[in-house]
This record gives C-alpha cells, structure tokens and sequence, in this order.
C-alpha cells in the first residue's frame, strides 16, 4: 500500500536577504537539503518552531515557490514543468492566516465555486448547491453565502478556506496550521472533518502544526523540522513514546495536557531561536541542546537511519564512539 | 483570608449595532486576590476580551459599560473620572496583550516606552526610570538589559518583545494584572517559558493575575481558579481542580472533550465536539444561551433565564438546569463509550 505521492528530494531553498543598506544580500538557507516521502493515505506532519522552514518546504511541494535546488516529484512526475492545473486538482493547499488567503473583494460563494471554475466544472447549475453543502461540511451558516470575508469571523474564513480546498476533493491536502485560529470546539469539528475525509476519499495530508497535540492525534508520520532540516523523522508512535532527538524531547515536553495537578514544564531551551542568516556552526542545536558534546559545535551531523525513519544527531553516531 | 484585590459584580457590556444592542457580557461577576490566578477561557466572541478591556476601562467608544460595583483594592473604580482611571492603568493595573508587536510602539526604544510609565505615574527621573527598566528587563530573563534599552520593538524577536511587555507592565510594581492571550502568537517552547515567568513574577510581586485564554491546556497548569464564559456569561466557575476534574456545565464537558490529549485520547478517534454555532448576542435571550447546542437540554433551558448557582462546594458555580450530580452521571456515562 505503499503509493509514493510525493517524494522531496535534498530539497533546498535559499533566499537572498537584503543586510543594510549599503551591504550586500545575504543568503538565509531556509530550507536545507530535506528529503520526505510521502506514500498515499497517509498523515504527515511537519513540526517545528517559527522560521524553522517548515511552511517554506510546504510552498515548494505546493509549486508556489522556486526550488533553489533538489527536486519534488508529485505522482511519480516532477512537479516543474507539469501544469498548474494539473498539479491543482492533485494538491490543494489550506493556509494559516484566514485573513490574507481570502479575496476580500469576492462573496464567500464565489471563493468556494472558484476552484469549480478554474477547473472547468462542467455542471454549473450544481455549483451553489455543491458549495452549500461543503459549507455545512465546514460549519458555516448557508447565510454567508452572499456575504464578504470581512463580514466573517476569523474562525469562520479558514472553514472558507477548507471548503474551498476540499471542493475539488483532490488527493493531498497541504494544510499549514489548518487549526491554529480556529476555537478549541471548532477545532475538534474540524479533525474530526478532516479524518473523515481522509478514509472516505483515500486523502492525504502534509499538515504543518506547532500544536504537537493534535498532531499526535491526526498525523500518521511526523518529521521535526530546525533550522531549515528535518533533525528527526518517525511515525508518530515512535516520535512520541521514544523521541530521540534532544529537540524532539524539548518539544514533546512543552505541551501543556489539561491536568490542573500538573505545572508549567520547563523546556530547558535557554536560548532563543537562533538567527537563520547566521545558523550555529556544527550541529545547529548545540547551543541549546540539554545534552550537547565537545564536537557538536565543530562537526554538523548525518542523517542516521532508525527502525522507524531517521534523526540527526551525534548522540546516535556509532562511528563516532559517542553512541548514547 | 487573601487580601481582595479585584471585585467585578455584575458587570454588563452593550455594544449599540445596526441591528439593535448587542449584549456582549451579561452580568459577569468575579473576585481575584492577592497572589492568585484567574483564568478566563472560552472561545471567540465570548466576551472575555471585552470583559478584561472593561477593568481597564479601554473599552471602545461605543461599548456601554455598567455594573452592579467595580472595585480594585476596594476602591471603586467604576465611576471615576478619566484622569483618575488614567493614573491607575499601567500604574497600579497593568495589561498584556496577545500580540506583542502591535502593542509595543515601533517608532520609540524600548528603554523610552519603558521608562515612559514610571516617569508618568510615578515623577522618577530619567536615570530612576532606566535602573528600574534595567532591572526589571534581566528579571524576565533578557540579558545585555542595558543595550536592549536603546532598541526597537522589530529587533526583537516574538518571544523576547513579549518579555519586554512584561517587564513594562512591572515597572509600577502593579497589584493587578491582566494577560489576554499572552502566549498565543508565540512558538510552545516560548509559550512554557513565558508562563513559567509570568507565574514567578506574579509570586514574587504578590501581584494578582487574570490570565484571558483560550487554551485549556494553559489554564490547567496556571490557574488556581478558572471561570468558564460562553456567549457573554460565566458558565461555570471554581478551583481549576475542580473545574478539570469534575466539569459540570454541559459545556465545559465539551470543551475538555474537544481537545486531544496525548497518551489518554485514542490517535485518529473521534474528538468530541460541540455541535451547531455560538448563538447571535443582539437582543434579549430568555432562556439557556447553550441550550441550543446542548445535548441535554430540555423545555426549561429554552424558556427561562438559567441562573449561575453553587455547585459541589461553596467555591463553584454554574449555570444549568441540571443538579451537579445529574451533570456527573452525564459525563461518566460519556467516557466509556
């Protein structure tokens, strides 16, 4: 069952940044060298801190941004040079801020048949009623039809937003933090829409999500992103029960569960996310890591394979006679 | 007996629309003490923000604000001219805002906007002001306070503005704070290190605090007590113990549900959730403003006012038709399925 549908390949993506005023540009690598694969049916959630480069590897499976190098194959075919249209009723993406993905300018209705439209629906009599019924899939009120998205709440947009990725029904949905504006009520609504979803039409999704609860409950596969790589990669049982990454274990150990006998957990992450344009030599974690070595700070580390998908850290590197 | 440092009795807020008034807050009561820590939580629109903006008095124009008192450090505050309230905010209340670089002004330092607030209440002088901002910036955790002074907000990054705000909002030593989602636009990790600090500073300074969230799992590990608003009421209100050990209000059980919570939620089960959508707030309601989506309700919530009324012990209350032990029976009958 294991249908590769996307496959990213030492993908790697550098922005030129603008230093001073006087001074050159200089680069940011904001994605560098990641491979994922993602098989048919599956959940795949990318974690990670701000500016880690998650939403930056999404945009370029997506085809909305310029590979620097490595390539993104999307059903077997490379994605440059397929047709966008093409690419768009395979992958359909769901953004973070319901405030800037939406057209302020269009009726809710005509956000939701847009897609239709681009794809060249060949039914249009059946569009209303189609984006009605997504509407109600999403928890909006049929009244908003005709209404603006100022009109809505910020809630109510990204379930705009979601019916409108959904109404192609395409094969991987590429959310970025589909739930991170939405109430805790709605955000249930929305898992629950999203798994339904996924078995009834055979989905797949790459959800990116700094709430590393509901990425435990909904994702299958989880890669921690840092600094522009993927420092550790598992399914989600592994990652959570057994994380091996000092990161990983940093991360898993901020999430605050609803127990009131419990206090506030202290990350041990002293220092604050550091500068990408210019990353830590060696391992770019030493500085924060709880569990740091002399070469951490020298020599970056590989990608070692595990049972269950790969980490990249010393601590795990045989060959170098640190094995933990 | 903790020393009262917030009383809010039957506080009202009406916001005039086209479509008639709108009742966002209805009649919310509460008390914070010294040293204690209030969560407000409940989902948008529920009045929370207002209700913190309306201790402020920050509300907007419009908003009509009204209460049966509203007393901080037993002193009325209620009606008190704007100069006055002037010299209470940031002096003796101060507030933290969701979103550190649009409350921050981008055009002055840090050290400025800093050293603004004790020079206005206070009449410290400029050197006074800057030790003071000095310290209180390496007592949230920011090192090279000294230099920091001379930056502006967009060099600083989320986490670390976020401090600064702290910091400001100190710098009078308050007794009471108010933090309306001061963690959400911040990444987890940050997220447990600012709460962390917040809680420090709060015992330290002996301040109290009202923490407005809508994240129950903040609420659990901050809170000592917790009061629930769902469309413009308190539904439920006691000890965060209480509240997330034996939720009572119908919706409160929901929300708990609502939540996946690893190790103890199955992975890919079915979230509970709370069907239908929050009720409009323009008009009169005379009945149960849950009732609508509430599995439970019955032709009393539909046709008459539900009152808040005392729970399990004399510390917790709630607003449902249903005894607390009916409500218990519900939720055990729940969980095994």
């Amino acid at each position: 069952m294991s249908n590769v549908i996307i496959q990213a390949k030492d993908v790697t993506k550098t922005f030129m940044i603008s230093a001073g005023f006087f001074q050159g540009k200089r680069p940011l690598h904001a994605v560098n060298g990641v491979d994922l694969t993602v098989n048919q049916g599956d959940v795949v959630a990318l974690v990670g801190e701000s500016g880690c480069g998650k939403t930056t590897l999404a945009r370029m499976i997506l085809g909305l941004e310029p590979l620097t190098s490595g390539s993104v194959e999307v059903d077997s075919k490379p994605l440059a040079g397929q047709n966008r249209l093409d690419v768009a009723k395979l992958l359909q993406p769901i953004f973070q801020d319901p405030y800037s993905s939406l057209n302020p300018r269009k009726s809710i209705g005509s956000i939701i048949t847009l897609p239709l439209k681009v794809q060249g629906d060949q039914n249009p009599d059946t569009w209303r009623r189609r984006a009605e019924e997504m509407m109600e899939l999403v928890g909006l009120p049929r009244r908003v039809f005709q209404n603006y998205p100022s009109q809505l709440s910020g809630g109510q947009r990204q379930r705009v937003a979601i019916a409108r990725a959904l109404i192609n029904r395409p094969r991987v949905v590429i959310c970025d933090e589909p739930t991170s504006a939405l109430d805790v009520s709605v955000q249930s609504q929305i898992l629950n829409l999203l798994q339904d979803l996924r078995s009834e039409l055979n989905l797949t999704y790459v959800i990116i999500s700094h709430n590393l609860a509901v990425v435990e409950h909904i994702a299958t596969k989880v890669a921690v992103m840092y600094l522009g790589r993927i420092v550790e990669e598992a399914d989600t049982e592994t990652l959570f029960t057994k994380p091996q990454h000092p990161y990983t274990e940093a991360l898993l150990s901020s999430v605050l569960t609803p127990d009131p006998n419990l206090d506030v957990p202290d990350t041990h992450l002293g220092a604050a996310y550091p500068n990408p344009v210019e990353p830590p030599s060696g391992c770019t974690f030493h500085p924060r890591c709880a569990k740091v070595m002399d070469h951490c700070s020298t020599r970056s580390p590989k990608a070692i394979p595990t049972s269950e998908g790969s980490v990249e850290c010393h601590l795990y590197d045989k060959a170098q006679g640190a094995a933990a | 007996m903790a020393e009262r440092i917030l009383t809010v009795d039957n506080l009202k807020i009406d916001i005039p629309v086209p479509a008639g008034m709108l009742h966002a807050v209805q009649g919310v009561s509460f008390k914070v003490d010294r040293g204690e820590t209030l969560c407000i939580v409940g989902e948008s629109g529920c009045g929370k923000s207002l209700t913190s903006l309306a201790i402020m008095d920050l509300l907007p124009g419009k908003a009509i604000r009204t209460a049966t008192k509203l007393e901080l450090d037993n002193e009325n505050v209620l009606d008190i001219t704007e100069d006055k309230m002037a010299d209470i905010r940031g002096n003796r209340m101060g507030m933290i805002f969701q979103e550190p670089m649009t409350s921050l002004n981008p055009a002055y330092t840090i050290g400025n906007q800093m050293e603004e607030t004790l020079i206005r209440h206070r009449k410290a002088s400029r050197e006074e002001a800057r030790d003071r901002a000095v310290f209180l910036l390496e007592k949230v955790g920011i090192t090279a306070a000294r230099s920091r002074l001379r930056q502006y907000p967009h060099q600083l990054s989320g986490g670390l503005r976020q401090r600064v705000m702290i910091a400001m909002t100190l710098m009078c030593g308050p007794d009471l704070i108010i933090a309306d989602e001061p963690t959400t636009a911040l990444d987890v990790t940050i997220q447990a290190q600012i709460l962390l600090l917040l809680a420090e500073l709060q015992k330290e300074f002996n301040m109290g605090l009202i923490l407005i969230t809508h994240d129950l799992g903040v609420v659990a590990r901050v809170a000592d007590r917790v009061a629930v608003m769902y469309a413009g009421q308190i539904v439920e209100q006691g000890s965060a113990k209480q509240v997330f050990e034996n939720p009572t209000h119908p919706y409160t059980q929901g929300l708990l549900e609502c939540i996946p919570i690893p190790g103890k939620t199955a992975r890919g089960s079915h979230l509970g959730s709370i069907p239908g959508i929050v009720p409009s707030l323009i008009g009169e309601m005379n009945c149960c403003h849950f009732a609508e989506r509430c599995s439970y309700a019955s032709n009393p919530c539909h046709s008459a006012v539900v009152d808040l009324r005392p729970g399990f012990t004399n510390a917790h209350d709630y607003r449902c038709v249903m005894s607390p032990e009916q409500c218990a029976d519900n939720l055990k009958q729940k969980v095994p399925a």
